[in-house]
């Protein structure tokens, strides 16, 4: 069982990687869940210019490939003299990309909340700010806890395009190592167990939270 | 502006305008954008007093849900005004002309005017209490304690003291229309409208209720009831006002519209309930 032995023997060189993916991944995921329910506002506002604005950025963020976006914005933006440090870049290219993802989830989500609780809110007393925040709102995050775990998950994963702008991550790192040792099957299949191992007990999370919403109400 | 009257409506008109845009590919086509008119009030005037019970009846697509929507402004006015407590509601007259208020001052009218709705609406991620005690610390910005000293009792008056804790999907129909009843009875309104409260409930819990609604009249809230329950209407209004397309077409004291009505829609809504008036 030499084979098993020399894949383990990787892991402790891989691990050192594993704080910058979760420092990507938290980081894309907060940036994404901001601005994505700015971006699900917006599109459903009265203002036609929030909304057209919001269309675009939707369309050009799921129409152009995220590793196309993280290699502009660290490979094109210096051209135009911003210079962004690896990590930061990783964050800004996943966060940017996932929260026109997350304001499908987050759009649908209020949708799905029935408008007659609106307006019983209106109707109350609420501005129509405070019914969205107070009422509205609150009932969509529990819809939308589901979807934004397998997003997270996801971008769990996709931090891994980042080796390509120069981030040290754990595919960086078995790239790396690889080119020393050459023992290639080795090295990628303790990267694709460390990915899984991070990724498993996410899932499992998602789905209590999944199952803990809908006992409640 | 007299002040036993609590909601004035003068001139009311609403048109709802629906588009239809064609697709970029139907454009090109020739084809128009489809606009639809639908001229729902047709100036409609009411004076509700206060302590007084109007029930408005109208067969379905008359308008009555309309009204009591434009009362507290859930829908723009296309034409007129409306009054509650003197104070023109959604709008501001600048040199005689109409211009809308902010939704912060709208939002402060609103809290003269408690609504029922056909459906309950209750917040579905509270309980019977939450719902009653959300608009109180969020809009009356009262103490957790304080808001549950209000919500409490105005859930025993409406028979639901041993339902504090039920989420909205471990209620019945009718409880759950008696949870909104107490949810806009505890904000301490000036009239209380209700639409249709007991169109959307199975037959065996429309009793419980119209009993509310009755014992609350009898309080002395002023109130406005659209509904197609006759025999209540009768029994519990001071006013009865029959709409027929987007107007009013008759109104008047029970005894008067039930035994002597006057106008033909009129005498076809009592005949087709069961409620012909002598020959
Ligand atoms: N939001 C809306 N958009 C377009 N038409 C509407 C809308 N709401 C109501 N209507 C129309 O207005 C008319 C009156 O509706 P409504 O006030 O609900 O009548 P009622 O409550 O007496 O049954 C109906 O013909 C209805 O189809
Ligand atoms: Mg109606």
């Amino acid at each position: 069982m030499d084979f098993i032995e020399r894949t383990l023997a990787v892991f402790p060189a891989l691990l050192g990687a594993t704080p910058v993916v979760l420092q990507l991944a938290l980081g894309a995921m907060a940036l994404a869940l901001s601005l994505g329910l700015l971006i699900a506002l917006a599109r459903i506002s009265s203002f036609r210019v929030l909304r057209g604005i919001a269309v675009v950025y939707l369309e050009v963020m799921r129409g152009t490939p995220l590793l196309v976006q993280l290699v502009y914005i660290f490979f094109v933006l210096p051209s135009i003299g911003i210079n962004i440090e690896p990590v930061l870049a990783g964050i800004l290219g996943l966060g940017l990309n996932y929260a026109a993802y997350l304001s499908e989830v987050f759009r649908s989500a209020i949708l799905s909340v029935e408008s007659g609780q609106g307006e019983a809110a209106l109707s109350l007393g609420y501005t129509p700010t405070k019914a969205l925040w107070r009422i509205v709102l609150p009932q969509s995050f529990v819809v939308a806890l589901g979807p934004i775990g397998n997003y997270f998950i996801a971008v769990v994963k996709d931090t891994a395009l980042t080796s390509v702008i120069a981030v040290t991550e754990i595919l960086k790192t078995a790239n790396i190592l690889n080119s020393q040792t050459f023992q290639t099957t080795e090295i990628y299949t303790a990267a694709a167990l460390l990915y899984l191992i991070i990724s498993l007990p996410l899932s499992r999370i998602v789905v209590l939270l999944e199952r803990k919403a809908r006992t409640r109400g | 502006m007299v002040d036993n009257i609590v909601i004035e409506v003068k001139d009311l008109h609403k048109t709802f305008v629906s588009e239809v845009k064609p697709s970029w590919w139907g454009r090109l086509r020739g084809h128009k954008k489809e606009i639809t008119r639908v001229e729902v009030l047709k100036g409609v005037n009411l004076t509700v007093a206060r302590g007084a019970t109007v029930a408005i009846i109208g067969s379905s697509g008359s308008g009555k849900s309309t009204l009591l929507r434009c009362m507290n402004k859930l829908e723009t006015l296309d034409g007129g005004r409306i009054f509650v407590n003197g104070h023109l509601i959604g709008y501001e007259e600048r040199d005689g002309e109409l211009v809308a208020e902010k939704a912060s001052i709208t939002a402060k009218k609103r809290t003269d005017l408690g609504m029922v709705f056909q459906h309950f609406n209750l917040f579905a991620n509270k309980t019977a209490l939450g719902n009653v005690m959300a608009p109180l610390r969020d809009v009356k910005k009262l103490s957790t304690q304080a808001a549950q000293d209000i919500a409490i009792p105005n859930l025993e008056k409406v028979g639901l003291g041993d339902k504090l804790h039920n989420y909205p999907s471990k209620l019945s129909g009718g409880q759950k229309q008696r949870v909104a009843i107490a949810r806009a009875l505890a904000m301490s309104p000036s009239v209380m409208l209700f639409d249709e409260p007991t169109s959307a409930l199975d037959p065996e819990l429309v009793g419980e209720v119209l009993a509310v609604i009755q014992q609350i009249a009898l309080a002395g809230t002023t109130m406005v009831i659209v509904t197609h329950e006759m025999q209540f209407a009768r029994d519990i209004a001071d006013e009865i006002v029959v709409m027929d397309q987007g107007k009013i077409v008759e109104q008047g004291p029970p005894d008067v519209i039930f035994l002597n009505p006057q106008h033909a829609k009129t005498k076809a809504l009592l005949s087709r309930s069961g409620m012909n008036p002598p020959a």
